[in-house]
């Protein structure tokens, strides 16, 4: 069943890296401009989930599609921002080199980038407020500098959708709320965006759509609905006390 | 002969000229493939590639009966390429780590290949002598077809690192979100993993497989510390090989026709430890003095600020003060306090210092600079 009410859909995703499932059976249905939050405890496979939908890894059964269609063709809709741990940041590289990288996948193979993309990656790093960085080496950048770099780069794919993967990881308060910021022009603008977060407490304010995992789906849906004890008990195992209703 | 008369011949003799060009070509193309392979922590992928290309050696010769430098280098690009997929399809289906498969099929095929070579060395054929070059490298049997094959090699590699220079940067820098953007990885990644193979080959007969993965690391490792641009460090580390290469065949040349290889190496070995120490932006040297001019600093700041301190709790701020009241803070010494007097922060007369108006804003506005600055 193709509903393209919905941004992105998945059924019956199955993931496993060896012998034991990462996800098992996951079905998602994240309708088009929400700010989702996937939250689960460590080892639920947030990461492995995002990756399954952008085609890193290959699951085991189950589809996604996106906006109606496979990810091959619509990648073009779809923005990343990895962790920022899974890079090294010695690389001999800037932070603008880093933005532009961002307008690779719109060039296609062999062309290179040009004055236009250079532009659109000048006018993301002044949006994140890195531009006075723009020609420092990346190793020279703080952890929260970096991250707002790998943001830039997200941004100027210009897509309809962005997964980010743990953006608020080891940044400071100045950092996560540029980044948050950030996020919600981008919902504004009528973008989807999924974020996996594991601050439990922010997720009321920050997010207006969350999704609870631990290996299967517990819940998904509006924060107001499902951010609740039953399901952080489900998810967590334990009964975590959180203000809901601050 | 030595290496100013060696260097004098390369202008009249066209043995010596070929045999310069050829390692001049070879010390560039490993330079610049050895870049990636450091970049993307494969640095040990080299070492197992050349010794695993030994067998293919053997073998070639026990099938064809010649010493044809063509045919045996392609019994190397076999084997080699056989041992990196050996290598890959550990890595990817079973549990072993990186290191592991990397070690287990370095020693594998470098075993079997000793063997072989042993086996041929006992046959009654007079043809075998001077395979064992390819243990160690004899640039001086370089001709001028090697040379020009070489040459070849280097060309389409070049033309290949640049039509695809965009893909091989952002794979090199990060290959999950390459996959997202919609390239084919797996394309971009046997393509570089090809060419290395290929340059590994190619530096046999100059290096020899023990020594080869050196010729791949040294250059790129030394030409890191120099810049931090991806085109000035793969530009600079052909250089480095380079000149690595052209040095070391003429002092092993120079030097009783020490076994070539070693003698690159060792050469490319200098560079390396002149980068690692002098380079200005991450070499040792300069990293202990700026760390040492840190901290002089801001002994010299905290002086003030102690000063400062005292001198506030007066109305008229150039007041002077006894030096030995300095004597509770344990930061100064005489130099500090002449330090400072140099910078007109402060006058010292006699036994009694005072802040300059200089000094006093200076001190003042001390903590709120290094915090913006942050």
């Amino acid at each position: 069943m193709n509903n393209l009410n919905y941004a992105i859909q998945v059924d019956d995703l199955t993931v496993a890296y060896n012998y034991k499932p990462v996800l098992w059976d996951i079905d998602l249905h994240v309708p088009e401009g929400v700010l989702m939050a996937i939250v689960g405890p460590n080892g639920a496979g947030k990461s492995t989930l995002i990756k399954a939908i952008l085609g890193i890894l290959k699951p085991i059964a189950g589809s996604v599609t996106i906006y109606g269609e496979p990810y091959e063709k619509q990648r073009k809709k779809v923005a990343y921002v990895p962790q920022k741990g899974s890079v090294d940041w010695d690389f001999p590289t800037t932070a603008l080199d880093v933005v532009m990288m961002g307008t690779y996948g719109q060039l296609g193979w062999i062309k290179r980038p040009g004055g236009k993309e250079k532009k659109a990656s000048l006018e993301a790093l002044e949006k994140v407020g890195m531009l006075a960085f723009k020609n420092r080496q990346i190793s020279q950048l703080s952890g929260g500098q970096q991250q707002r770099v790998f943001l830039a780069r997200a941004l100027v794919q210009n897509a309809a959708i962005y997964f980010m993967d743990e953006p608020f990881q080891g940044v400071d308060a100045t950092t996560e709320i540029a980044i948050i910021n950030i996020l919600k022009e981008l919902r504004k603008a009528g973008k989807t965006v999924v974020v996996v977060h594991h601050d439990l407490q922010t997720v009321p304010e920050y997010f207006d759509w969350v999704t609870f995992l631990n290996v299967k789906k517990i819940a998904t849906g509006p924060v107001k609905e499902i951010f609740n004890d039953d399901n952080l008990t489900k998810t967590y195992g334990i009964n975590y006390k959180v203000a809901v209703n601050k | 002969m030595t290496i100013t008369e060696y260097f004098n011949l390369i202008w009249t003799d066209y043995t010596l000229r070929t045999i310069t060009l050829g390692t001049a070509v070879l010390g560039a193309i490993c330079g610049m493939l050895g870049s990636f392979a450091v970049l993307r922590k494969q640095s040990l992928l080299g070492d197992a590639i050349s010794h695993a290309a030994l067998p293919g050696i053997a073998i070639a010769f026990l099938i064809t009966g010649a010493k044809d430098t063509n045919t045996l280098l392609l019994g190397a690009l076999v084997s080699g390429l056989l041992g990196t997929f050996w290598i890959r399809g550990i890595i990817n289906k079973t549990h072993l780590k990186t290191d592991t498969a990397l070690g287990l099929i370095l020693s594998l095929f470098f075993g079997f290949g000793m063997l072989l070579l042993t086996f041929i060395q006992k046959q009654p054929n007079a043809n075998q002598a001077g395979l064992d070059k390819y243990l160690f490298g004899q640039a001086a049997t370089l001709v001028e077809s090697d040379v020009r094959l070489m040459v070849i090699v280097t060309g389409i590699a070049l033309f290949v690192l640049l039509l695809f220079w965009k893909e091989f940067k952002i794979l090199l820098f990060d290959a999950d979100y390459t996959k997202t953007l919609g390239f084919n990885t797996k394309f971009i990644d046997v393509l570089i993993t090809f060419f290395i193979v290929l340059a590994i080959v190619l530096g046999l007969q100059t290096v020899g497989v023990v020594l080869m993965s050196a010729m791949l690391l040294a250059p790129a490792a030394a030409a890191r510390q120099w810049t931090n641009k991806l085109s000035t460090m793969i530009f600079l580390a052909a250089i480095f090989g380079a000149f690595s290469g052209v040095f070391g065949t003429a002092i092993s040349a120079s030097q009783n026709n020490l076994s070539t290889g070693p003698v690159i190496v060792l050469v490319a070995a200098v560079f390396v430890a002149v980068s690692f120490v002098f380079s200005p932006g991450r070499g040792l040297l300069f990293r202990q003095i700026r760390f040492q001019q840190n901290r002089r600093d801001l002994e010299l700041q905290k002086t003030l600020q102690f000063m400062y301190g005292i001198a506030k709790t007066h109305e008229d701020i150039s007041h002077p003060h006894a030096i030995r009241i300095l004597n509770n803070f344990h930061g100064f010494t005489k130099k500090t306090l002449q330090k400072l007097e140099e910078k007109q922060w402060i006058i010292l007369s006699g036994s009694q210092w005072s802040l300059t108006e200089e000094g006093f804003q200076k001190a003042k506005n001390l903590y709120n600079q290094s915090s913006s600055n942050d």
